[in-house]
Parts: C-alpha cells; structure tokens; sequence
C-alpha cells in the first residue's frame, strides 16, 4: 500500500477529490452527460429504425394508416358503427396513433434492457437511459406521425382550433404514462421472460378497453366509473375534446366529476413515480442479474 | 554484478520503471483509487430448477442456489499517476473488482472512492452498433466514456487517423473485421479525456504492430499523468509498464509490490496449479497436498550491468545455485529453459540428472547447480524459467520444485525481429562475363 493518504484532497493539494463509488445506478453521475447519453442513444436508435429498411419512415406511417382504413371499413361500412359520431375516422387516426406510441413504446422497452445485457455488463453508464431512450425514440415516431395525423385529420373536414394548441398537455401524460410503465416492465422482465408475454397481452386488452375505438359516451353509465379509472381513458378522451369534437364530453365530464379524473391521474402518477423507484432500486443488480 | 532472486520476499529499492514516472520521487501524491476492504459475491442458481406448482405457490421465493463469495476483504491504494497492474488467474476475482471500479457491480462490503473522471475498457468496442457508420460510432462511444458530443465530433478525424481507418469511416461497423473494430476501440479509448483508466485484458487482441501501438498509448498516456489499473495475465505488461503491481488469488490479495516480484509470484502460483503428473509416487503423492519435494533456496545469474540482469549478446548465460530437499527425491534433476516476453518457448534444456550416481536425495541435501547457457539470441527481454524436475512421460519436465522466473535483457546494437543469430556463411560474387560470350 502506499503511504499516500486519501486526505490529501483536504490538504489543498491539487487534484479532483475522491468521491465515494457506489455501484451502478438509475441516472449516473452527472446531469449533463446524462441527457446527452439519452439524446444521441434515442437519436441514433430512430436513425437505426428507419436507414435500415429500403421504405424507412414511411413503413412507421403506413402502419397507423393501414390498420385504420381496416378499423374503420369494418365499423363503418360493415357493422355500420360510428354514423352518428362526430368526426368519427378523425377520433380514429388520432386515437390509433397515441396508442401506438403507447404500444409501441412500451413493448420495446420490457426487453430493452435485457437486449443490451452486453453493454450493461462491461459499460458503465446511467442504466435507466436505456428504457428512456425507446420511449424517446417512440416520441420522435409518435411527433412524425401527429404531424402527417393532422393533415388527414384536417382532410377529413375537422377545422383548426385554438385548443389544438393544448394538446402537449395529453401528450405529457401519455409519455409519462408510457415511460412509467416502459420502466416497470424493463426492470420486471429482468426477474421474468414471462413479462413480455403477459404485457402483450395486456397491452392489446387496453386497445379495446380504452375508449379508442368507441367514443366514452357510448360506455353504459355503469360501466364508465370503471372504464375511465384507466390512466389512458382520460388522455383519450381528453384529446378528442381538444382536437376532433369540441362538442365531446371533457375528461372531467367522463370521469363524472374531478375525482372520476383525479383517480387516474393519481395512478398515472403513481406508474411513474414507482417507475422510477423500482428501476433506481434494481440498477445496482442489473448487470448480475442478467 | 550478481543479482540473486530471493522468491516472494519484498525487495527493497526503487522500481525499475521510475523512467516512466511523471513525478519526481518523493513527491507525496495524491490517491486517485482507494478501495479498503471490498467483498462480493454472487448468486449462483442451484442445480436442478424449480418445479412449475412450486413456482405457482411461492412466486415470489427466489430460485434456490448457492453463494459464491469472490472477492473477500480486498484493500489497495492508486496513487494519482500512477500505472498499477492486477494480475490474478482466471476466477481469481479480479475482473470482478474492476466491474466494482467501473460501476457495473455494486460492493457487499467496504468502501470504494476514486478521484476524477473514469473510463472502464472491459472490452473494447463492446458499445459499437453494427448498423452505425465508423463516424457515429465513435461519437457515440465516445460519449458513453465521458466526452461532450461536440468533443467526440472533433476529436473524430484523430480518432480514425490514430485506428489507421481513415479509408473506411462511412462503412458500417457490421462490415468491419474484427481487427478494424478493435483498432476503433482502442482509439477511442486513447483519446478519452479520464483521470483514471480501468483497462481490462484489451491488448490481448491484435497483431504485433498493434500491440507495439497500445504500448505507445500506454506510455503516453502514464506521461500525461494519467493513472492506469490494468487487469492482465500478461507479465511482460506487468513488468514493462506498471509501477506496482498486485496479485489476487481466490478473492484476496495475495501480494502489493514490485512488478517484477508479483509476476514471479503469479508464475509460480500458476504452475503449482496446472503441473503434470510425476513418475516418483512419493513425489506425486506431495504434489496432491500441494506441497514440493524441493525448494530452490538461491539462484544467481551473472548479469553485466546494473539491477536488471543484462547480457551481451552472443556472452553465454551463466546462472548457479542452491537447491533444498524438503522430502525424500527418487532422481532429481535440473532443468533450464527460455522464453521470449510474449512466452513462445525459445529453449529447453532436457532434464539435467544428478551426478551422484546413488540418485535418491533426502531431506536436509542440499544441492548446487551450476549452468552455461550459449547465447546466440538477438537483442531483447527473455524469461529464464528453471527448476527441479524429473523427465515426465511426454518429454516435458514434471517440476519439484516451484519453477524460478527471471526476466534478463540481451542487449546489443540492433535490435532484431528475428530471435536468434546463427552461425552462417553467405559467398556472393560476380559471374564472370567473358566465357559467356562465346558461342
């Protein structure tokens, strides 16, 4: 051992200070590097998606589109849901692109970390960038796709409002929806492969639990406390105040009142907060785990 | 000059790499590592897994298994510029301990504190995309070490240069050989902006030419006060770069010190593990509680100059002396062989038997051995690696004794790639061109 002690760094010497190493952790060290290392792996991984295949970008927004045309040529020419809504294929587009986000975002995540089971065993970097950054790379598909979203939205006769403008608000959510439960998933899939089976299945039940397809007014009175105690429905229902039928009801309408929105809210809060809780408390054991 | 090996005992003196030092000695400095009394140990899933109705009735029981402690109590200082080598057989635990360096594993016990920014190389390339393009690659990889964005986008071009990649940078990393991508990584790692740099068995890959510039780097990077721990089972690297070295065995260190003594140390831990059977029963039969018949007490060789044994070249190789019989021996013997650093066996010596016609040695004997060696090699590092031996059913020496490493220098005016100078005769002369002419 050399005789040089560690309380040299008091003594005014120069030279950075020792700092106490911890083992691996959620987010890292420093903040800076830290949404740097999220920015360019999110970045890189869009890049990655769409330069690889020959019809790249488009093959994001075919998806959407196509599986819309299927939805509403079976609900509307073929059962003959949907005459009396308003705007109904503009509800539909927007609705089946959040959700895609959603889907999306999160199916990718409950492997994500496991997938890079290298990387996190012989890097070291903040481990929660991983689940983050699919989320993120989802965002950059879902802001593209909003975009060519609003073109057929507006094609199909739904003028522009001001409360367009507000639309951020649900998308926050969602994404805080979204990477919440991408976090849970990651670190669970982890303990069990079991988790991917379940959450996509899961995930699919949602599609039509969520009222995607449906307008909330169409739920039975009976049934509606309970379907709107889904984090998703109020983000849905709230868009389609926003941005397709000024005339809807509103979140709080829905949800019969502010706790029937306040309840959702709180567990879509919840999702996030003990997201990241359980992601910082199994960081440490990741690269063992795997 | 005699130098005499005196085992595993600390030797006292300057290390013989102080050249490399960016400090003046004497200079108190600061500690760039601390790690004091670290353990670690793993899970390991029992054998057999767990019934399905078990699984349904404790979902939450973890699967059973055992505990595997691999690191147990380590302690050791780095000090601030500082080139410190960790040497250690496979399973020893000393990857472990650069994985809890590097933030990858978390510690069950004890403390670790480091000083300024870190880069850990566990291995080289390991954050490259294949889809990725040689450029955002680097950048990104980079970034994963420690640079800004805009600092990994400059320091690019210098980056390729340095690979000698400058042709292939629009290439995609899947269409690169595996030589190219560890070239990149390498790169990469030289031009990352830590304090401290945690290498792990890198130079392990690559040819010569390579492994000449990661020895570059090396240097250069000790130069610019950089502190370096590197995991290694490369004893040239321990003896040619390191300041101290340390070696870990089952989980402990077994020993701090002088390079040069741990890689001694580490050789002769690593033969008493994987030796051969012997034909003395007797001799075998010790071999089994790992014990040895023999003990070299002393072992000199005639050097010319100075603390590192060094020989002319084309001066024979002259080592004598003392060899202690701790247990009865059938028919002891000497053997003698040389190395060069990258361990390719140069010379072997068949197994010298004892004059003594009676043959068998008891304890308390004591031996002595005298050898001349003709040197023809070029100049360079060698291991000399001799012991007490007995011919083994293949050929090769079963040793009884633990083999003694020395390293010595034949030095002289060119250095050669080729090993060895032989004895030759080359006659070139011009035809004579007239008789030609006639027709």
């Amino acid at each position: 051992m050399t005789s040089t002690a560690g309380d040299s760094a008091q003594t005014g010497e120069t030279g950075p200070e020792l700092r106490e190493i911890r083992g691996p952790s959620a987010f890292g060290g420093e903040r800076k590097r830290f949404f740097e290392l999220l920015w360019l792996t999110s970045l890189t991984e869009f890049r990655i998606r769409y330069i690889g295949s020959s019809l790249g970008y488009a093959w994001t927004l075919l998806r959407p589109l196509l599986f819309f045309g299927v939805i509403f040529v079976v609900l509307r020419q073929l059962i003959g849901f949907g005459a009396n809504i308003e705007n109904f294929a503009a509800m539909l587009i927007l609705n089946i692109i959040l959700f895609q986000y959603f889907s999306d975002a999160t199916n990718r995540a409950v492997r994500s970390v496991s997938a890079r089971e290298n990387m996190v065993r012989k890097m070291q970097f903040p481990r929660i960038v991983i689940p983050l950054s699919v989320s993120l790379t989802a965002g950059f598909t879902l802001l593209l796709n909003l975009v060519a979203g609003f073109v057929l939205i507006v094609a199909t006769g739904v003028s522009p409002s001001p409360t367009w403008l507000l639309l951020p608000f649900v998308l926050l959510a969602l994404v805080v929806l979204t990477t919440g439960v991408s976090l849970i998933l990651s670190v669970a899939f982890i303990r069990s492969e079991d988790v991917a089976q379940i959450w996509n299945l899961i995930s699919r039940m949602l599609f039509y639990l969520t009222p995607i397809l449906y307008p909330i007014e169409l739920v039975p009175e009976q049934l509606r406390s309970i379907v709107t105690l889904n984090p998703l429905a109020p983000i849905f229902v709230q868009a389609r105040e926003w941005v397709i039928d000024p005339g809807a009801p509103s979140a709080v309408a829905a949800g019969g009142g502010l706790a029937g929105v306040a309840i959702p809210l709180l567990l879509l809060a919840a999702i996030a907060v003990v997201g990241v809780w359980l992601f910082e408390r199994e960081a440490p054991r990741v690269a063992e785990a795997l | 000059m005699i130098v005499t090996w005196t085992g595993g005992s600390t030797r006292p003196g300057a290390p013989r790499s102080a050249v490399l030092l960016p400090y003046p000695a004497g200079m108190t400095r600061a500690t760039a590592i601390e790690v004091a009394d670290v353990a670690k140990s793993f899970r390991v899933p029992g054998q057999g897994g767990v019934s399905a109705a078990d699984r349904l009735r404790h979902p939450l029981r973890k699967a059973p298994g055992r505990t595997l402690s691999v690191l147990d109590g380590v302690s050791f200082d780095v000090a601030e510029g500082e080139f410190f080598g960790v040497v250690g057989r496979n399973g020893s635990g000393k990857s472990t301990l650069l994985k809890l360096l590097a933030s990858i594993y978390r510690a069950d016990r004890g403390r670790i504190r480091l000083a300024g920014q870190l880069a850990p190389f566990i291995e080289l390339g390991v954050g490259f995309h294949p889809e990725l393009v040689a450029r955002d690659n680097v950048v990104l990889n980079g970034v994963m070490m420690g640079l800004t964005p805009t600092e990994a986008r400059r320091r690019f071009e210098e980056i390729v240069a340095f690979a000698g990649l400058e042709e292939y940078t629009d290439l995609k990393l899947k269409n690169y050989s595996s030589g190219m991508k560890v070239r990149l990584g390498f790169s990469v790692m030289a031009h990352v902006d830590a304090d401290v740099l945690l290498i792990d068995e890198v130079l392990a890959v690559g040819d010569a030419a390579f492994q000449e510039k990661c020895g570059e780097v090396f240097r250069r990077l000790h130069a610019e006060g950089k502190t370096i721990l590197l995991v290694t089972h490369s004893m040239p690297l321990i003896e040619g770069y390191c300041d101290r070295a340390m070696l870990i065995h089952d989980g402990v260190v077994h020993q701090i010190g002088d390079p040069h003594e741990v890689a001694s140390r580490y050789l002769e831990l690593n033969f008493l593990e994987g030796a051969g059977s012997s034909g003395d029963p007797a001799a075998a039969a010790l071999r089994e509680r790992g014990e040895l018949p023999a003990r070299i007490a002393e072992l000199v060789v005639e050097g010319e100059s100075g603390a590192a044994v060094a020989v002319a070249e084309g001066a024979p190789l002259e080592l004598s002396g003392t060899v202690e019989i701790l247990h009865p021996l059938e028919r002891p013997g000497f053997f003698v062989e040389i190395q060069t650093e990258q361990r390719r066996k140069v010379f072997t010596s068949p197994v010298w038997e004892l004059r003594d016609s009676a043959g068998r040695v008891e304890p308390g004997d004591r031996l002595r051995v005298r050898a001349t060696i003709d040197n023809r090699l070029t100049a360079g590092g060698y291991l000399l690696k001799c012991g007490v031996a007995e011919e083994g059913a293949d050929g090769d020496p079963v040793l009884h004794s633990a083999p003694w490493f020395a390293r010595f220098d034949v030095t002289g005016p060119n250095r050669s790639e080729a090993l060895v100078t032989l004895e030759h005769e080359v006659d070139l002369r011009r035809e004579p061109v007239a008789e030609v002419v006639e027709r």
